[in-house]
């Protein structure tokens, strides 16, 4: 693997780590089967295209996205909690409804930002490689990310999001509204997936309707490698390991598609993700029953 | 205090499975008194205990906390007057949670949740103190997961989680009923302790007669969804298992097994 794709792969995966954050979030602090991401991705991809076509600052853009993003997943929880309706049930509505909803937004199915400028356009030094540059600049977003995040669940109210996926009728009979909390909860989650959004189509040059597809598995794909890497309870050491399991799992996706003995190709990411995630899903349990069979 | 008018509750109304929960259940509580609640299976105890917790809405009737009229209060709204403790040691406790996060959780019933630090180094003291007071060992792990302590262990903090911030009620659903003989009696003697000290209005539901008249100041006998029972005073003081159970047949004019009131 050459210099090139190794820094393509890093940033890939920092800006699927945000994703991975959020589907972290939902899956597994609220335990709400969140299908929303494909649909809040590409959301948060059409708001910042749109904005920087217009004109707008792209740090505003991005901001745009990423309250665009916290938006859909606000929704996704009111359809929950108010409506009564079953939480994946929810979110496959929302991810379709935002399908229509983005080429509303793009006005056509895409919107290349290849001549535009973009976050990493302006700040882009003298001499220095774009493909170096994004890397770091992701790095210093997906930080920051982790550390807020780290911060708030540590809070009283992040606490309380924490007990509402844990066991909702002791958080109600602590005094926790635990409806607020799905929301909020779904907010911040789909918030990261519209940033993510955001940067993935500044760095791709363009946003494109299709580029949602597989973003949940991706996502999943991230938080169960990393919980293989790193299992931890502990919110510290389980968002670094969502973050280097983004990372890690874009590695293997560029190492299979890499390898010409394997014979794979570009078109056959998403067979990959798939066996990925059902070999992550079914190696603990084959693991335990060997376990089980020599002890 | 404590105050429910008439409750009534039926499930399933218009169907073949319809009951009768609560049939207008009337009753007063003073502040500081410990209620043992009795009765058979199906008499509506617990609905009771859920009515006043909030868990379940009822279809006629008002319950007043203090004067304040929760009747239609959600869970969440009522739990800066109400402390609870459930009947499942697994239920009261997050088990993802460390100690501290969940007793960090009880510290702040009741009150708004702000973006402060929840478990803050003098949280820490406090707890440290009260868990001390189990004789467990419990103090020395503050960030031990909670799923990895036993039901005893979980139930015991579940109590001490109730008592950390001041409530109008304490409610007791069976929550000895399912531990062991001994741990059970040691969550009773930590319970009537914890009462005690802080003169805690509670309602105690037990299936066991025997804990019903040893236990608290007062005990009522629910039937049908109506209090059909109420003894306190000199006269409790005199009563035993026994008479219990034939003061229970006078009242409904019935015959019932002790074993059907011991399985409730």
């Amino acid at each position: 693997m050459s210099l090139f794709s190794l820094l393509g792969a890093v940033e890939i995966g920092l800006i699927f780590a945000l994703v991975a954050l959020g589907v972290y979030i939902s899956f597994r602090l609220l335990r709400f089967p969140d299908l929303t991401v494909d649909g809040s991705f590409p959301l948060g991809g059409a708001v910042c295209a749109v904005m920087i076509v217009a004109g707008f600052n792209p740090w505003m853009a991005t901001l745009g996205a990423t309250l665009a993003g916290a938006a859909a997943g606000l929704l996704t929880g009111w359809l929950n909690v108010r409506l009564k309706i079953m939480d994946l049930l929810a979110s496959i509505l929302m991810m379709i409804g935002l399908y229509s909803v983005n080429l509303r937004i793009m006005d056509g199915p895409n919107i290349p930002l290849i001549t535009e400028p973009t976050l990493f356009t302006q700040l882009q030094p003298e001499g220095m490689e774009d493909y170096v540059l994004r890397p770091l600049v992701l790095l210093v977003i997906v930080v920051l990310a982790k550390v807020l995040l780290d911060w708030f669940f540590a809070t009283e109210r992040g606490l309380a999001i924490r007990a509402t996926g844990s066991n909702a009728r002791m958080a109600r009979a602590q005094g926790i509204n635990t409806g607020a909390m799905v929301l909020l909860g779904m907010a911040i989650s789909n918030a990261l997936v519209g940033l993510a959004g955001a940067l993935f189509v500044q760095t791709q040059g363009g946003a494109d309707i299709s580029m949602g597809i597989g973003t949940i598995v991706i996502g999943l794909a991230a938080v169960i490698v990393g919980e293989s890497i790193l299992p931890s309870r502990r919110i510290v050491w389980a968002t670094l390991a969502v973050v280097l399991g983004a990372i890690v799992y874009r590695f293997f996706i560029a190492a299979a598609l890499n390898s010409d003995f394997i014979g794979l190709k570009a078109q056959d990411l998403n067979l990959v993700t798939a066996v990925l995630v059902t070999l992550a899903l079914v190696l603990p349990q084959l693991k335990r029953k060997l376990n089980a069979r020599v002890s | 205090m404590l105050s429910a008018q008439d409750l009534r509750l039926t499930f399933n109304p218009g169907t073949p499975i319809e009951t009768k929960a609560l049939r207008g259940l009337s009753l007063e509580i003073p502040t500081g008194q410990f209620v043992t609640v009795i009765g058979s299976n199906g008499a509506g105890k617990s609905t009771f205990l859920n009515s006043v917790s909030g868990d379940q809405s009822v279809d006629g009737g008002t319950i007043k906390i203090d004067g304040l009229d929760v009747t239609n209060m959600p869970v969440w709204s009522r739990a800066e007057r109400v402390a609870r403790v459930f009947q499942d040691p697994m239920a009261g406790t997050c088990e993802d949670l460390t100690i501290e996060e969940n007793m960090a959780l009880a510290q702040c019933r009741g009150r708004f949740r702000k973006l402060s630090r929840a478990v803050k180094a003098e949280m820490r003291d406090l707890f440290r103190e009260r868990l001390a007071m189990l004789g467990l060992g419990l103090e020395n792990r503050l960030t031990d997961r909670i799923g990895l302590l036993s039901g005893g262990q979980r139930q015991a903090i579940s109590l001490l989680m109730a008592a950390l911030q001041p409530s109008r009620i304490l409610l007791l659903d069976e929550h000895t009923a399912a531990l062991d003989p001994r741990t059970a009696d040691f969550v009773l003697q930590l319970t009537c302790r914890i009462v005690e000290e802080s003169k805690l209005t509670t309602m105690m539901v037990t299936h066991s007669m025997r804990q019903a008249l040893d236990v608290g100041s007062r005990t009522i006998m629910l039937h049908q969804g109506q209090v059909v029972l109420d003894v306190s005073g000199e006269e409790r003081a005199r009563m035993d298992v026994p008479d219990l159970l034939q003061m229970f047949e006078k009242v409904r004019g019935e015959k019932l097994s002790d074993d059907a009131l011991l399985l409730g």
